[in-house]
C-alpha cells in the first residue's frame, strides 16, 4: 500500500491537528467566559458604565470565538469512533463515562446559559442575567475537568480491570477514575493556562487601543486587569505545572526522561535541567549546552538528591516487561516542546510583570516598543499551550493507553487511509478558512472598540434596554 | 429490567430530544429560501432559534458519548462504519454553526449571502443523512465478527436507507415550518403555516412509506404500534396546522418525531446493529453494552441530572417564548 495512504499515520496526523485547533479555541472561551462574568458583576456591583462596556466589548470578542470552540468539539466527540475504533472497544467501558459526564452535566449547562446570556439582556432581571454567564463559565470549566479526567486515565490507567473474555479494560471505581493524581494536577495547571491565554488577549487589544491614545477610561483599567490576572494566573499555572511533573514522573517516567532527553539515569547534581541544546536532531548525542544542576532532580523528585531515570534504562525496563519494541517517545519533539511551553509561559508571565511595574501609580510608558511587545505578546500564552499539549500526548507515545494500548493498535481497522486522507484535508481545508474568518472578525471587533455607554432618556430618565438579535 | 435494556431506551430517548430539538434548527435553516424574502425575513428566521441552536445542538454531544459510555461496541461499530457520512454531518455541522453567529458580524449582503447558502446546506446535509445513517442500522449492514462494518459507502444509499433519509429531511422541513409560524407574527408567520400544509402532505406520504416499510420489513407489533401512533399524531399535526393552531401542530410534529424514532428502535430491539451478512456478528444490547457497574454509574447521574436539566432547559424556551416579530429585528442593533 502506499505508504501516504496509511490509515494509522493520517488518523494520528487528524487527531492532533483537529486537537490541536479545537484547543486554540477552548482556551479563550474558558478564560473569556470568566473575565466577562467578572466585568459584569463589577458593574452590578458598581453601576458604573465602563464596566458595562468591558462587559459588551469583551463579550463580542467571546461570542465570536465561542462559535469555533463549540463546532470544533463535535469533530471531537465524533472521532474516537471514527477513527480509533479499537480504541473505543477497548476503553469505551471507563473513558465512556466521563465524557458522558462532561455533556449531561457541563456542556448542557454551558449551551443553555449562553443562549440566555446573549439573548437575555431585555429579558431577564438584571441579577438572574449575571447568573447566567457565571453558569456558563461553570459549565466550561466543568467540561475541561471531565476531558482532563478521561485524558488522565490514557496517561495513567487507574480504576479498571482488564477483562481477558471482552478484551476491553472495565471500570471498578468511578470516585477513583475522577481523582486521578494526573487529573489533579492537570486540571488546574491547564485552566489557571487558559487564564493566561484570555489575559494575554486582553493585554494586547487593551495595549492596542492605549497604544493609539483612545479608550483609556475603559481600556486602562483592562490592561491592569490583564496583567495582574496574568501574573496571578501564570504563578498558580508553574505551581500546578510543578504538581503535574511529579505525578507525571512517577506515572510516566520514560515521559520526563523524554522531556529532558536523558538517556542515562542521573542523581542530584548530574540531573541538571538544560535551558537550551545544540545536538544531532535526533537529540542522541549533544554539542553544547546550558545546564541548571539539580533542578531535574528537583522537578522530577522535589528533592536535590533525587535519581531521575534515563531512558536507555527505561527503554530496558518495558523491554522486558511489555515485550520487545521501541518505547521511546520521539525525543526532539518532547525535548523542545517542553522547552517551549515553559519559555513562552515564563515570557508571557515577564511581558505581565513588567508592564504592571512600567504602569504603577498611574504612569504611561512613552517608548513606542514597550507597546508593540505588549501587543505582539498574544501568541506567547497560545502557543505556550499547544506545545504543552504536544507534549503530554507525544510523550505518552507509543502508547494511547500507557502499558495497556499501543497507539498503533487502537486505530479502526475498517476505514482505508483513502477515507481518512479525504476527511484530513476536508477538515484543514474548512478549519484553515475559520481560522481566517474569525481573526479578521476579532480583529475588526477589537478595532472598533468598546461601545458608547448607553446613555439614560433625557424625558423618562430610564437607560434603554440592550436588545441582542442576529 | 437489567440496566442495559434501560439504557437502550435512554439512548433512544436523547436521539429523540436531539431530532425534536435540532430537527426544528434543521428545518428552520433549510426554509430560508422558502419563507426568507428579503433580509429582515431571513433575520426574523434565524432569530427564531438563534439562542437556541447550542443547546439543541448539545444533545447529540451528550448522546454520542453516553453512546460511547453505555454501549461501546455499538458506537465504535457505527461511527466507524459510518466514516464518511458522519464526515459529512460533522462539515454541515460546523458550517451552519458558525453561520448562525457570524452572519450578522458583519453588514454586506454579499458576506450574509455566503453565511445563509451555507445554514440552509448545513442544515439540510444533517436532516438527510441521520435518517439514511439510522436506516441502515435498522436495516442491517455488513459486519465482520469483530464486529467491523465491512461495507462501503455507497451501501449505504441502498432504497431504504433513501427514503428514510428523505423521511428524516421532510419530517424536519415541516417540523422547522411550523415553528416558524409558532415562534414569528404577522406575514411570514401565515405565509410558514401555508407551506407547512404543502411540505405536510408530502411529508405524509413520504414519512408513511417508510414507516410501513420498516414494520413490514423490520418491525414487530411493538414497532407497529409506534408506527400507527407516529401516523395518526403527523396528521394530526397537519389537521392542526390546517386550523390554525400552531402550538398543537407543533406539539404533534414533535410526538411524530419521538414516536418515528421509537419505530426504529424498536424494530431494532434487541439488537442494536443486526448484521445483514451474519445473524451471529449482529451487535445486541447483551454484547455491546458495558459493564452492570459502569452503567449503574451512568444510571445515577442520568437521575439526578435528567430533572435539574429539564428544568432549566424548560425554563429557557419559557424567558424567549415571545414571538419574533419584523419590527423587533427592525428596531433592534445589529
Amino acid at each position: 500500500m502506499n505508504e501516504w495512504l496509511d490509515p494509522l499515520l493520517l488518523s494520528r496526523w487528524q487527531f492532533g491537528l483537529t486537537t490541536v485547533y479545537h484547543f486554540l479555541f477552548v482556551p479563550l472561551t474558558i478564560g473569556l467566559a470568566l473575565t466577562v462574568a467578572i466585568f459584569q458583576s463589577a458593574w452590578v456591583r458598581t453601576d458604573k458604565a465602563k464596566y458595562l462596556q468591558l462587559t459588551h466589548f469583551f463579550g463580542k470578542i467571546f461570542l465570536i470565538n465561542f462559535a469555533m470552540g463549540v463546532v470544533t468539539g463535535i469533530v471531537q466527540e465524533f472521532q474516537f469512533g471514527m477513527n480509533w475504533s479499537t480504541y473505543s472497544r477497548f476503553v469505551g467501558d471507563v473513558f465512556g463515562a466521563p465524557l458522558a459526564f462532561e455533556g449531561i452535566v457541563a456542556f448542557f449547562l454551558e449551551a443553555t446559559f449562553i443562549g440566555l446570556w446573549i439573548f437575555g439582556w431585555d429579558k431577564l432581571p438584571r441579577g438572574l442575567h449575571l447568573a447566567t454567564i457565571w453558569l456558563t463559565t461553570v459549565g466550561s470549566i466543568a467540561s475541561a475537568y471531565f476531558i482532563l479526567a478521561a485524558n488522565a486515565f490514557m496517561q495513567n490507567p487507574i480504576a479498571f480491570r482488564i477483562n481477558e473474555a471482552r478484551g476491553r479494560a472495565e471500570l471498578t471505581d468511578i470516585g477513583e477514575l475522577l481523582t486521578n493524581p494526573i487529573a489533579l494536577a492537570s486540571f488546574p495547571h491547564t485552566i489557571f493556562a487558559c487564564f493566561m491565554v484570555s489575559s494575554g488577549l486582553i493585554i494586547s487589544v487593551a495595549a492596542w487601543h492605549l497604544y493609539r491614545k483612545q479608550h483609556a477610561d475603559t481600556m486602562r483599567p483592562a490592561l491592569k486587569f490583564g496583567m495582574w490576572m496574568m501574573v496571578i494566573s501564570g504563578a498558580l499555572t508553574t505551581f500546578f505545572g510543578d504538581s503535574l511533573s511529579l505525578a507525571m514522573t512517577a506515572a510516566q517516567p520514560m515521559k520526563m526522561a523524554a522531556a529532558e532527553a536523558m538517556y542515562k539515569t542521573a542523581t542530584g547534581a548530574n540531573a541538571s535541567f538544560s535551558l537550551f541544546t545544540l545536538g544531532t536532531p535526533d537529540g542522541v548525542s549533544e554539542l553544547f549546552s546550558v545546564r541548571i544542576p539539580y533542578l531535574l532532580s528537583f522537578l522530577s523528585t522535589h528533592t536535590l538528591d533525587g535519581t531521575v531515570e534515563g531512558i536507555n534504562n527505561l527503554q530496558a525496563q518495558y523491554a522486558a516487561l511489555y515485550g520487545p519494541g521501541d518505547y521511546t517517545p520521539t525525543i526532539w519533539i518532547t525535548y523542545w516542546a517542553f522547552r517551549w511551553m515553559i519559555g513562552l509561559g515564563i515570557a508571557h508571565i515577564l511581558v505581565a510583570v513588567v508592564g504592571l511595574w512600567l504602569t504603577r501609580g498611574g504612569r504611561t510608558p512613552a517608548a513606542a516598543w514597550v507597546w508593540k511587545v505588549a501587543i505582539w505578546s498574544f501568541p506567547f500564552s497560545l502557543a505556550s499551550m499547544s506545545v504543552g499539549w504536544i507534549f503530554t500526548e507525544m510523550g505518552r507515545q507509543p502508547w494511547l493507553v500507557f502499558g495497556l494500548l499501543k497507539t498503533e493498535s487502537g486505530v479502526s481497522p475498517n476505514v482505508s487511509g483513502l477515507e481518512i486522507l479525504i476527511s484530513l484535508i476536508a477538515f484543514t481545508l474548512i478549519y484553515g478558512v475559520l481560522a481566517v474568518v474569525e481573526f479578521r472578525l476579532i480583529l475588526r471587533a477589537v478595532r472598533q472598540g468598546p461601545e458608547d455607554a448607553p446613555v439614560p432618556d433625557p424625558l423618562t430618565g430610564e437607560t434603554p434596554q440592550r436588545v441582542t438579535v442576529y | 429490567m437489567e440496566l442495559n435494556i434501560l439504557w437502550f431506551w435512554i439512548i433512544a430517548a436523547m436521539f429523540i430530544g436531539y431530532f425534536v430539538l435540532d430537527g426544528f434548527d434543521f428545518g428552520v435553516g433549510m426554509s430560508l429560501p422558502f419563507l426568507g424574502r428579503d433580509d429582515t425575513d431571513r433575520r426574523v428566521l434565524i432569530n427564531t432559534i438563534g439562542p437556541v441552536w447550542d443547546l439543541n445542538e448539545t444533545w447529540v454531544i451528550v448522546a454520542g458519548a453516553s453512546l460511547f459510555a453505555a454501549f461501546p461496541e455499538w458506537y465504535a461499530t457505527m461511527f466507524s462504519g459510518f466514516y464518511l457520512a458522519l464526515l459529512l454531518i460533522l462539515l454541515a455541522l460546523i458550517v451552519r454553526g458558525v453561520s448562525f453567529e457570524y452572519r450578522h458580524q458583519r453588514p454586506e449582503s454579499e458576506w450574509k449571502k455566503w453565511f445563509d447558502g451555507m445554514i440552509v446546506v448545513g442544515s439540510a446535509v444533517p436532516a438527510l443523512l441521520w435518517g439514511v445513517a439510522f436506516a441502515n442500522v435498522v436495516q442491517g449492514v455488513q459486519l465482520d465478527a469483530g464486529h467491523n462494518f465491512t461495507g462501503s459507502f455507497f451501501d449505504l444509499l441502498n432504497p431504504y436507507a433513501l427514503l428514510g433519509g428523505l423521511t428524516t429531511l421532510l419530517l424536519f422541513f415541516t417540523h422547522g415550518i411550523v415553528f416558524v409560524s409558532l415562534k414569528t407574527e404577522g406575514d411570514i408567520r401565515e405565509r410558514a403555516r401555508k407551506l407547512a400544509v404543502r411540505s405536510g402532505l408530502v411529508t405524509i406520504v413520504v414519512a408513511a412509506s417508510f414507516l410501513l416499510w420498516t414494520v413490514l420489513a423490520f418491525g414487530s407489533l411493538f414497532t407497529a404500534v409506534f408506527a400507527a401512533l407516529a401516523a395518526v399524531a403527523l396528521i394530526g399535526s397537519f389537521l392542526f396546522n390546517l386550523k390554525g393552531s400552531e402550538g398543537w401542530a407543533f406539539t404533534l410534529m414533535a410526538a411524530t418525531i419521538g414516536l418515528a424514532v421509537l419505530t426504529l428502535f424498536a424494530s431494532l430491539f434487541p439488537d442494536v446493529m443486526p448484521a445483514s451478512n451474519d445473524a451471529a456478528n449482529s451487535l445486541t444490547i447483551a454484547n455491546a453494552s458495558s459493564t452492570p457497574y459502569t452503567l449503574q454509574v451512568m444510571s445515577w447521574t442520568a437521575l439526578i441530572a435528567a430533572p435539574v436539566i429539564f428544568l432549566y432547559q424548560g425554563w429557557t424556551y419559557w424567558v424567549l417564548r415571545k414571538r419574533v416579530s419584523r419590527g423587533t429585528i427592525e428596531a433592534a442593533a445589529h
